[in-house]
């Protein structure tokens, strides 16, 4: 039996149960949240046993596969789940009762994205995309007032519109190619491109509109400002690192799989091209108006959405190893950020950027960490983002995009206005009182974490992107 | 009068996955457009049972199956997005989308 290439999903799943019953039967908060750490690193544990030569392989007849690609993104979902909940120790006093179905519910949200990382397959993705998706529907609404609610609702019902336009373009890819199974599908595509182009860049647009959804790009991007202000902070942070990488797990798989062989390829990446300013642009230049910071990283996540894309514009399948390089990158940054926003916002009980002011002075850790990871997003050396805004940019260059990459430069340059300009209310700005900032020890940890992992991307890329190399090799060889 | 074929069945889903998506558009109450999105959800079970049936990998109901999944999460998101209304309707006495509107740029 193949069972052993899904045991980290199984554990969690397991552990997610335990929270559940654990807090029923009347544990502590600390206990919960210990009990999902050890799970997350049981399960890093194990899927480490899976790394190397001739250990992966493929499960289930074919629906779940376990390579190189799969390991790096569910290690890059452990990592940013055990950060999370790191960071959530204190926030989770706002949940009123309902703190042990957060950490559970974290973790399938987890269980879902690993399972997405690993599925070669149109049902067992779909399924692990919903399992997904529902748990994030339920963290978004979690908090009990208004604005969280009316997150959640819009979260759920553009997202269960996303998915129907993804499964009708899945279904319409099944009935050319009668296979559900994303390698089965390739030859099948590539043969009968001349005479079902039509209804296949019919399917291919659908997927992309179901899955750009999930990537937050122009123009399924609408939903992104709401729920990331609506939304409790720590799950804002887990949908702006993981819920993206997620989605590009799938759109990489999907795309470069099923579909990845020219001339279909080279239409799909034009698109992708166009996405990718759009993107950019937008995010960056509505950016710059926002008042209020969870709103700000939202609009600046559909912005590094839109870099990201570039790794996508780009054939023959170059861009991989890029992409992956830029998420983990902007997962270790991304957190970072957000976990010094969610000590300071609980503490200053606001999340206006104009109250951040003269931050520095108070919580100098949180502020000078948040300001680091600012500066990485901005794409500064020598920081994780940097090397990730460079490597992309420099395959883009090699394929003659260089329009796209003069955008992407012009673009960073846009986003260091509203970037350095947080920096600037928190270390020039003067308080309005002065009280320190008491930081708890594990949101500490958590912080100190992420900044390290973005200095040490941005010191030493090199084992990083052979990393991302090896696993790129795996999808496109 | 010809036999009903697979043509047929892909018009009615592309029709029913139409009206679905204008019911999501045009509905102001949230129930409303829950259930447009659940028509939608429909229209691609059409779609995929006819698709097996007609074209699909001999002999396996593999799109069958693929519906059935579809029902079976339809329903789970169904549950959650009624628990959501639910707490939004306690709080503001109303599920009217146009009224739903804290979160503004």
């Amino acid at each position: 039996m193949e069972l052993y290439l899904i045991f980290p999903e199984l554990v969690l799943l397991l552990c997610a149960l335990l929270v559940i019953f654990s807090d029923l039967l009347g544990a502590r908060k600390e206990a919960l949240a210990g009990l999902a750490v050890l799970g997350l690193l049981i399960a890093a544990r194990l899927a480490m046993e899976l790394v190397g030569p001739d250990k992966g392989g493929v499960a289930f007849a074919g629906a779940i596969v376990v390579d190189d690609f799969a390991l790096i993104f569910k290690f890059l979902f452990l990592v940013s789940t055990l950060l999370v909940v790191l960071a959530s120790v204190e926030y989770v006093e706002r949940f009123e009762g309902v703190a042990g179905e957060y950490y559970a519910v974290l973790l399938l949200a987890c269980v879902g994205m690993m399972l997405m990382a690993s599925a070669q397959e149109f049902i067992t993705l779909y399924l692990s995309l919903e399992l997904t998706g529902i748990s994030l529907y339920t963290l978004t609404g979690l908090l009990r007032d208004a604005r969280s609610s009316e997150a959640g609702i819009k979260f759920l019902l553009l997202g269960a519109v996303s998915s129907a336009v993804l499964l009708y373009g899945i279904a319409v890819l099944f009935g050319l190619t009668g296979t559900t199974s994303l390698p089965q599908m390739a030859p099948a595509v590539a043969s009968g491109f001349q005479e079902n182009r039509l209804p296949l860049l019919l399917a291919t647009a659908l997927l992309m509109a179901g899955l750009g959804f999930k990537l937050a790009t122009v123009p399924f991007q609408m939903w992104v400002p709401d729920v990331y202000e609506g939304a409790p902070t720590p799950v804002t942070a887990f949908l702006s690192v993981a819920s993206k990488s997620a989605g590009f797990v799938v759109v990489l798989r999907v795309f470069h799989t099923a579909l990845g062989r020219d001339p279909l390829a080279a239409d799909w990446a034009a698109i992708f091209a166009g996405l990718s300013l759009a993107s950019m642009t937008l995010g960056n230049v509505v950016a710059i108006q926002q008042g209020n910071i969870k709103r700000m990283m939202g609009y600046s996540s559909i912005a590094q959405a839109g870099y990201l894309l570039v790794g996508l514009a780009v054939v023959p399948q170059s861009g991989v190893s890029g992409v992956l390089f830029f998420l983990v990158s902007y997962t270790v940054t991304n957190l970072g950020a957000f976990i010094a926003i969610i000590a300071l916002s609980d503490k200053l009980n606001s999340d206006r950027i104009s109250d951040y002011a003269g931050v520095w002075q108070r919580a100098p850790f949180l502020a000078s960490g948040l300001a680091l990871c600012l500066l990485s997003l901005t794409g500064v050396p020598p920081t994780a983002g940097f090397f990730a805004k460079l490597f992309i940019f420099n395959v883009a260059v090699q394929q003659n995009l260089l329009w796209l990459v003069v955008a992407g430069v012009l673009n960073s340059v846009v986003s260091a206005y509203f970037y350095v300009g947080v920096i600037r209310e928190m270390f020039l700005g003067a308080p309005v009182d002065r009280t320190p900032v008491a930081v708890a020890a594990p949101v500490a940890l958590a912080l100190f974490l992420a900044v390290a992992g973005t200095f040490i991307l941005g010191v030493f890329p090199g084992p990083a992107m052979s990393v991302a190399s090896a696993a790129a090799g795996s999808l496109v060889p | 009068m010809a036999e009903i074929g697979l043509n047929h069945y892909l018009t009615l889903s592309a029709l029913v996955f139409c009206i679905g998506l204008y019911g999501v558009l045009a509905r102001r109450n949230a129930v409303g457009i829950l259930m447009a999105v659940e028509i939608m959800l429909n229209a691609v079970n059409i779609a995929l049972v006819a698709m097996s049936r007609y074209v699909g990998p001999g002999g396996q109901p593999t799109g069958q199956i693929f519906a059935i999944f579809v029902i079976t999460v339809a329903a789970a998101e169904a549950a959650v997005a009624l628990a959501l209304l639910i707490a939004i309707f306690r709080t503001r006495g109303t599920v009217d989308v146009e009224e739903i509107n804290l979160l503004r740029w």
